[in-house]
C-alpha cells in the first residue's frame, strides 16, 4: 500500500506551487482569446498553386484598408488570417482582390462575430462554470448525506471543488502559456474542453469518496487517514486506468482528427492528467488534514 | 466458499438462465441498430439472398430504411448567420414578433432550395437573435442579400401633439438629442405590420396612373387597420418601409375589409420590386448581421474523414487497452464497446441529433469514458476473486459493488454536461448533447451486455479458466492470510 495520505505534504507543496506559478503566468500573459471572445473576422484560405509570403499576402491586403491583419500559416497551402469584424461586401472584396493576386486562391472557412457575441460569451461560460462548481458541490453533499462522521458530507463537496479549482486554474495556466509560445488560441470549444475536464475530475474523485464511504462503514476501529489512505490505494488502478483509456482515445483525436479539434483534444489531455493526478493526490489528502485540523481544535 | 458479510446489503443475482435469454435478444436489437445506422449491412447480404436464393420463389427481401446523419455546417459546407433584430419599437410581444420574422425568413430560405434550412430565434437577456444555417450553399453574398434585403414594413400613427412638441424641444438640445436622435418626433408604431399581409400587389394610380403597391391584410390585419383609420379619420397616417417613411396619406374614409394602397412615387420597376419582395414576406422586425461564418465544403468532407479515421484509431486503442489488461472480461468490455458505437450512432440518426465536428469529438472522447464503467467493475471483480468468491458471486458482487461508484460518477458527469447545454450555444451545445447521449448509452452497454456476456460462463467448464477471468491463482492463501487481520481487508 502506498502511503499517500502520509505524505500529504509533498502533494500540497507540488500542487500549492504549481497553482501559484499559473496565477502568475495567467496575471502576466493572459488568455490567449480567439475571436469567439474578443469578436472579429477570421479568414481561412488554401493557395492551390503554392502558398505566397506573408508579407505579399499582407501587402495586397493592405490597399483594403481595414486594419491590421495577424497572419498564421495553416496546412500545407494554407493561411489563416485574423481581423477586425467586417461586413459581407468587405468579405467579398477580399476574396477577390485575394484571387486577383494570387490565382488558385480558395476560401476555406469564413466567420465574423460581433463583439457583443463575444462579450456574451464571456459571462455565459463563467456562468456555466459557477453552475457546474455549486452543482457538484450540492450533489456531493448530498449524495454522501448518510456519512457524516468523522467529516460532515458537505466537507467531501468543498474538497472536490478545491481540486477543481486547482484542476482548472492549471489547466488554464497551461493554455496561457501555450498561447504565448505557440500563440494557442482559446475559443468556444475551449470552454466545452473545461467543463468536461470538471466534469471528469469530479467523477473520478466520487469514485474515491465512495469508496471511502464504503471502507468507513466496514472498517469501524480504524483512522480515518488510514481508512482513506486504503480507499486511495484500492481506486488508484481504476483511476489510472481510466484515465489511460480517456487519453488513448484523445490521442487518436490530437494525432487523426485534423486541425480544428486539435487543441480542443490537447485541453482535455492536459486538463484530464491533472484531473487524475488531483482526485487521487489531492481531494482525499484534503478530506484528512481538514479533519485532524478540527480535532486539534 | 465466501464469508457470509452482515453489513452487507444483499445484491440481487441474475440467473445464468435469463442472461441466456436476454443476450440474443441484445444481439437482434443492436445489429437492428446497427443497420438503421448503417442500411449496407442488411442490404447487401438481401440483394446476396434475393439473387440466390428468394429468385426461385418471387420474393423479395426489402431494402432497409435509409436515413442520413445529419451532418452540421463544419462537417458537410455552408452558412451560419446570426441576425439582430431590432425590437425597440415593437409594440406587443417581442417574442411573437420574432416568430413571424422566423416564419418569414424560412419562406425567403426555402427558395434558394436549401436543403434542411435552420431558422431558430434565440433569445439572451433583452437581446433578440435569429440563427440562420444554410447548408451547401456557395453563394453567401446572394443569400445574405435575399434575407437581408427583404422589407420591413409598418404603419405607424401620429403621435399626440404634445409629446411631438417635446420631442422636437428635446432634440434642438445636444445633451438629449443622441439618446432620442432615433426616435420620430411625429408618429409612433402600432400593431399593423407586415406580419399581416396577405397579397401585395402593383396597381396603377386611376387618375395619375403612377405605380402604386396594393395590400391586401388578412383578417387581423384588416381588423386592426379598420380600427387604426376609425381612430385616426381625417388625420395622417404614415408607411414606413425599413424604418423610412414611404408615404403619409391622409384617412379619408374607415376602411374595412383590410385593403390599402400605397403610392410613394414609385417607379414601375420599384413597384414591382417591392411588391414581390412582400409577397415573399415582409418582415414584422428590423434585423441586422451581427455573425458569419461559412465553411467551405472541401473542408467539410476533409473534416469527416479525419474524424472518422480519429475514431476508428481511438476504438482500436481503446478496445486493445481493456483485452491486453482485462483479458477475456476485456474482450467482452470490447465488445460492449461495439454495442456502444452502434446503439450511439443509431441514437443520433433517430433523434436526430445534429454532427458537428466537436461533437464527433465527444464521441470519441466517450468512448474512453464508456468503458470506465467496465474498468471499475473489473478492478472490483478482482478484488472479490482475491477475497475467495466464486466465479458467479464473484461477478455478481463486482458488478454491486462497483454499481454506487459508478452511478454517482455518471450522475456528476450528467449534471455537468446538461449545464453544458443549457449555457452553451453552437459548438458547445452539439458537444454537450453526444455527451449526453454517450453517458446513457455507455451505462447500459458497459454493464448490461458485459454482464451477460460474462455470465453465459458461469456453470459451465469455462469457469475453470481461472486465468483468462482474472481470478487470483492461488486464492486459499490468500484466504487464510485475510482472516488473520480482518479490519484491514475488510472481511
Amino acid at each position: 500500500m502506498l502511503p499517500i495520505i502520509q505524505k500529504s505534504k509533498i502533494w500540497y507543496a507540488i500542487s500549492g506551487t504549481s497553482v501559484v506559478v499559473c496565477i502568475i503566468v495567467l496575471f502576466l500573459w493572459r488568455l490567449n482569446f480567439s475571436i469567439d471572445f474578443t469578436g472579429g473576422s477570421f479568414l481561412a484560405i488554401e493557395f492551390s498553386q503554392g502558398r505566397p509570403e506573408a508579407q505579399n499576402v499582407l501587402e495586397t491586403l493592405k490597399s483594403l484598408d481595414f486594419g491590421e491583419a495577424i497572419l498564421q500559416n495553416a496546412g500545407e497551402k494554407g493561411i489563416n488570417m485574423r481581423f477586425r469584424e467586417i461586413d459581407d461586401v468587405k468579405h467579398k472584396e477580399v476574396i477577390r482582390v485575394l484571387k486577383e493576386k494570387f490565382p488558385g486562391a480558395e476560401e476555406r472557412r469564413f466567420e465574423t462575430i460581433g463583439s457583443v457575441i463575444g462579450k456574451e460569451l464571456k459571462t455565459r461560460s463563467l456562468w456555466a462554470l459557477g453552475a457546474v462548481l455549486l452543482f457538484v458541490l450540492l450533489f456531493i453533499a448530498w449524495s454522501f448525506r448518510k456519512v457524516s462522521r468523522p467529516v460532515p458530507s458537505w466537507q467531501y463537496g468543498i474538497s472536490a471543488v478545491i481540486t477543481l479549482f486547482h484542476d482548472v486554474i492549471i489547466t488554464l495556466g497551461a493554455f496561457s502559456a501555450l498561447g504565448h509560445y505557440l500563440h494557442i488560441e482559446v475559443g468556444a470549444s475551449f470552454i466545452a474542453a473545461i467543463l468536461t475536464v470538471l466534469a471528469y475530475s469530479v467523477s473520478d474523485t466520487i469514485v474515491v469518496f465512495d469508496r471511502i464511504r464504503e471502507n468507513l462503514f466496514k472498517m469501524r476501529n480504524v483512522q480515518f487517514s488510514d481508512v482513506v489512505n486504503a480507499s486511495v490505494n484500492q481506486t488508484m488502478h481504476r483511476s489510472i486506468n481510466t484515465s489511460l483509456t480517456i487519453l488513448l482515445s484523445l490521442a487518436a483525436i490530437f494525432f487523426f482528427g485534423g486541425e480544428s479539434i486539435k487543441y480542443f483534444a490537447l485541453t482535455l489531455i492536459i486538463g484530464i492528467s491533472i484531473g487524475t493526478y488531483s482526485s487521487i493526490f489531492l481531494a482525499s489528502p484534503i478530506l484528512v488534514t481538514w479533519q485532524e485540523r478540527r480535532k486539534k481544535s | 466458499m465466501p464469508i457470509p458479510l452482515p453489513h452487507r446489503k444483499p445484491i440481487k443475482r441474475v440467473s445464468p438462465i435469463s442472461s441466456r435469454l436476454t443476450l440474443p435478444l441484445t444481439a437482434v436489437l443492436v445489429f437492428l441498430a446497427a443497420c438503421y445506422a448503417h442500411p449496407k449491412l442488411w442490404d447487401r447480404p438481401a440483394d446476396f439472398l434475393n439473387a440466390r436464393v428468394f429468385k426461385k420463389i418471387s420474393w423479395e427481401l426489402p431494402h432497409f430504411k435509409k436515413t442520413p446523419f445529419r451532418l452540421g455546417l463544419d462537417l458537410q459546407g455552408g452558412t451560419h448567420l446570426v441576425y439582430e433584430a431590432d425590437v425597440s419599437s415593437i409594440v406587443g410581444s417581442a417574442g411573437d414578433a420574432l416568430e413571424g420574422v422566423r416564419d418569414v425568413i424560412e419562406r425567403r430560405v426555402n427558395l434558394f432550395g436549401v436543403a434542411e434550412p435552420v431558422v431558430e430565434v434565440n433569445r439572451v437577456g433583452d437581446r433578440w437573435r435569429l440563427i440562420v444555417e444554410l447548408a451547401g450553399v456557395q453563394d453567401v453574398e446572394e443569400a445574405i442579400k435575399q434575407i437581408g434585403e427583404t422589407p420591413f414594413l409598418e404603419f405607424r400613427k401620429p403621435r399626440p401633439e404634445e409629446e411631438t412638441t417635446t420631442l422636437l424641444e428635446e432634440l434642438k438640445s445636444p445633451t438629449s438629442a443622441a439618446s432620442i436622435a432615433r426616435t420620430d418626433p411625429y408618429f409612433v408604431p402600432t400593431e399593423l405590420n407586415g406580419r399581416f399581409l396577405e397579397r401585395t400587389e402593383v396597381t396603377f394610380d386611376p387618375n395619375t396612373s403612377a405605380p402604386t403597391v396594393s395590400l391586401q391584410f388578412d383578417d387581423e390585419g384588416a381588423r386592426l387597420f379598420e380600427n387604426l383609420t376609425k381612430e385616426f379619420l381625417q388625420k395622417p397616417i404614415a408607411v414606413y418601409l425599413d424604418g423610412a417613411a414611404i408615404s403619409v396619406p391622409t384617412v379619408q374614409s374607415v376602411i374595412t375589409g383590410g385593403q390599402a394602397i400605397i403610392s410613394g412615387n414609385f417607379t414601375v420597376r420599384e413597384a414591382r420590386q417591392l411588391a414581390d419582395r412582400m409577397n415573399a414576406g415582409a418582415l414584422p422586425v428590423p434585423i441586422k448581421i451581427v455573425s458569419q461564418e461559412t465553411v467551405g465544403a472541401a473542408l467539410g468532407s476533409e473534416s469527416v474523414a479525419k474524424s472518422l479515421k480519429a475514431g476508428m484509431v481511438g476504438f482500436l486503442l481503446v478496445a486493445l487497452f481493456m483485452i491486453v489488461w482485462y483479458r477475456l472480461p476485456g474482450l467482452f468490455a470490447a465488445l460492449a464497446l461495439v454495442c456502444y458505437v452502434v446503439l450511439v450512432l443509431f441514437v443520433f440518426k433517430l433523434v436526430p441529433v445534429t454532427l458537428t465536428l466537436s461533437g464527433i469529438a465527444g464521441f470519441i472522447l466517450s468512448m474512453g469514458i464508456a468503458v470506465d464503467a467496465n474498468v471499475l467493475i473489473f478492478e472490483r471483480m478482482k478484488e472479490e476473486f482475491k477475497k475467495g468468491f466464486g466465479f458467479s458471486q464473484g461477478i455478481t458482487e463486482g458488478f454491486g459493488r462497483a454499481w454506487p461508484s459508478i452511478r454517482d460518477s455518471n450522475v456528476s458527469s450528467l449534471i455537468t454536461a446538461f449545464i453544458l447545454f443549457w449555457v452553451g450555444s453552437g459548438v458547445v451545445k452539439g458537444f454537450a448533447l453526444t455527451l449526453i447521449i454517450g453517458i446513457i448509452v455507455s451505462l447500459f452497454s458497459a454493464i448490461f451486455i458485459t454482464r451477460s456476456l460474462l455470465l453465459i460462463f458461469a456453470g459451465t467448464r469455462a469457469e475453470g479458466w481461472r486465468w483468462l477471468f482474472l481470478q487470483s491463482p492461488n486464492v486459499q492463501t490468500q484466504m487464510s492470510n485475510q482472516t488473520q487481520s480482518p479490519n484491514v481487508r475488510g472481511i
